[in-house]
C-alpha cells in the first residue's frame, strides 16, 4: 500500500518534507515514528488525512500522515 | 466629574483629544491619566494616540478595551513583546506575572532586558516600559511563578488570559485555571523557527489536547534556543487573538492550532 508521510518543522532535518512510498500491510504509525528514528517524546501530533491517530493506528493505502514536533517555548 | 467632561469636551479637536489636553487634565484635576482616558472614551472622545486605530476598533470598542482586563503570564520572550502590544492598544488593566529577573542569555530576543536591566525582576522592566509608553495603562507587576495553587486569586475576574510561558505542565496548570475563572485563553509556544498559537474558550479543552503525548516534556526549543524574531511573529499573533477575544470581532483560533515555520514559511493549521 502507498502512504505519504509529511514531516515539520524540525523533523524534516536529514529525512524529508514529504514521502510517499510502499508499505507493508499491518503497518503502523508507530512503525514509521521508529523506522524515522522519531523519538516519542519530541511528538507533538500525529494525523491521518487531518485526524489525530495514536501510535497503534494501522495505515491504509492512500493515507496521508503527519508529523508535528512538540513546541513548548516562551 | 462633569467639569472634566467639559473640559475634555472643550479642549478636544473634533472628536479628539490631544495628549497635552490629557495630561494637563489628569494634573490640573488630580486625576490619573487612565481616569482621565476613561471620562474621555466615555463622553466619545478618542485620545489622540488612538487615532490610527480608529478604522480598525471603534470609539466603542477602544473605550472595551480599557476597561478590560489581560493576564500575562510570562514575561519573556513572548510576554515582553505581548505587554507591549497591549499596553499600545490600548487595554486598561495588564496583570503580568513572573519569577525571573533578567539574564545576559535574555537579550537576544527579550524586548525589556538590556545591559541596565541585568539582574533587575522582568516584571519591574514590564511595569516600567508600559508606564513610559501608555500611562494611562496599569500594569499590575507580580514576581512570583505561577502555578494552580497561586492562579486562581491571580486570574479571577480577567477577561483574556495569555500564555507567555516556558513549561508545558505549568501551561496545563494556566488552562485548569483559565477554564475554573471562565477565562479564555490565548496560547502561545516558540523554538527555533518555530511556534504555535491556539485560543481556548471556557469548556473547550484545546491546550490539553495540544500537549496530550507529553505533558511534562520540552519541544523544539530545548535544542534550538529562540532567536530575535520568532517571539515576536508569535505574540503578535496572540495580541490579535487577544484583541478579537476582547472586542467580540472576526474569527477566534479556536478547536485548531496555527503552526509556523518561519524557516520555509509555512503555516499549518491542525485541528483540535
Amino acid at each position: 500500500m502507498k502512504v505519504t508521510v509529511k514531516l515539520f518543522a524540525t523533523f524534516r532535518a536529514g529525512r524529508f518534507g514529504e514521502q510517499t512510498k510502499e508499505y507493508s500491510p499491518g503497518t503502523t504509525v508507530g512503525d514509521i515514528l521508529n523506522e524515522l528514528s522519531l523519538p516519542l517524546d519530541e511528538i507533538g501530533a500525529t494525523l491521518i488525512n487531518h485526524r489525530h491517530v495514536e501510535e497503534d493506528q494501522l495505515l491504509k493505502d492512500g493515507d496521508t500522515l503527519s508529523i508535528f514536533p512538540l513546541v513548548g517555548g516562551g | 466629574m462633569e467639569e472634566v467632561r467639559t473640559f475634555l469636551l472643550k479642549h478636544a479637536e473634533e472628536d479628539l483629544l490631544p495628549w497635552k489636553h490629557q495630561s494637563f487634565a489628569s494634573t490640573h484635576f488630580g486625576l490619573s491619566i487612565g481616569q482621565v482616558e476613561r471620562i474621555a472614551l466615555e463622553a466619545g472622545l478618542l485620545p489622540s494616540r488612538y487615532q490610527r486605530n480608529r478604522k480598525t476598533i471603534s470609539l466603542a470598542n477602544q473605550l472595551r478595551l480599557f476597561r478590560s482586563h489581560a493576564a500575562v503570564i510570562g514575561c519573556g520572550g513572548l510576554g515582553g513583546y505581548i505587554i507591549e502590544q497591549l499596553a499600545r492598544l490600548g487595554v486598561g488593566r495588564i496583570t503580568a506575572v513572573d519569577p525571573d529577573v533578567f539574564e545576559e542569555h535574555n537579550l537576544n530576543r527579550q524586548l525589556y532586558s538590556s545591559p541596565a536591566t541585568l539582574g533587575r525582576p522582568k516584571v519591574e522592566a514590564a511595569h516600567k516600559r508600559v508606564l513610559e509608553i501608555n500611562p494611562a495603562v496599569t500594569l499590575y507587576p507580580l514576581k512570583v511563578a505561577f502555578s494552580k495553587t497561586n492562579g486562581f486569586d491571580m486570574l479571577q475576574g480577567v477577561d483574556v488570559v495569555i500564555d507567555a510561558l516556558d513549561s508545558i505542565p505549568v501551561r496545563l496548570e494556566l488552562a485548569e485555571v483559565s477554564a475554573e475563572v471562565n477565562a479564555p485563553l490565548v496560547h502561545g509556544a516558540i523554538g527555533g523557527w518555530y511556534g504555535q498559537v491556539a485560543t481556548q474558550f471556557p469548556g473547550e479543552n484545546t491546550l490539553r489536547k495540544i500537549y496530550s503525548r507529553n505533558t511534562d516534556g520540552k519541544g523544539v526549543e530545548k535544542g534550538l534556543g529562540n532567536p530575535s524574531f520568532t517571539p515576536a511573529v508569535i505574540a503578535s499573533l496572540q495580541v490579535a487573538e487577544a484583541c478579537k477575544v476582547l472586542i467580540g470581532q472576526g474569527v477566534p483560533l479556536t478547536n485548531r492550532k496555527l503552526h509556523v515555520n518561519l524557516l520555509e514559511m509555512e503555516v499549518n493549521e491542525i485541528p483540535y
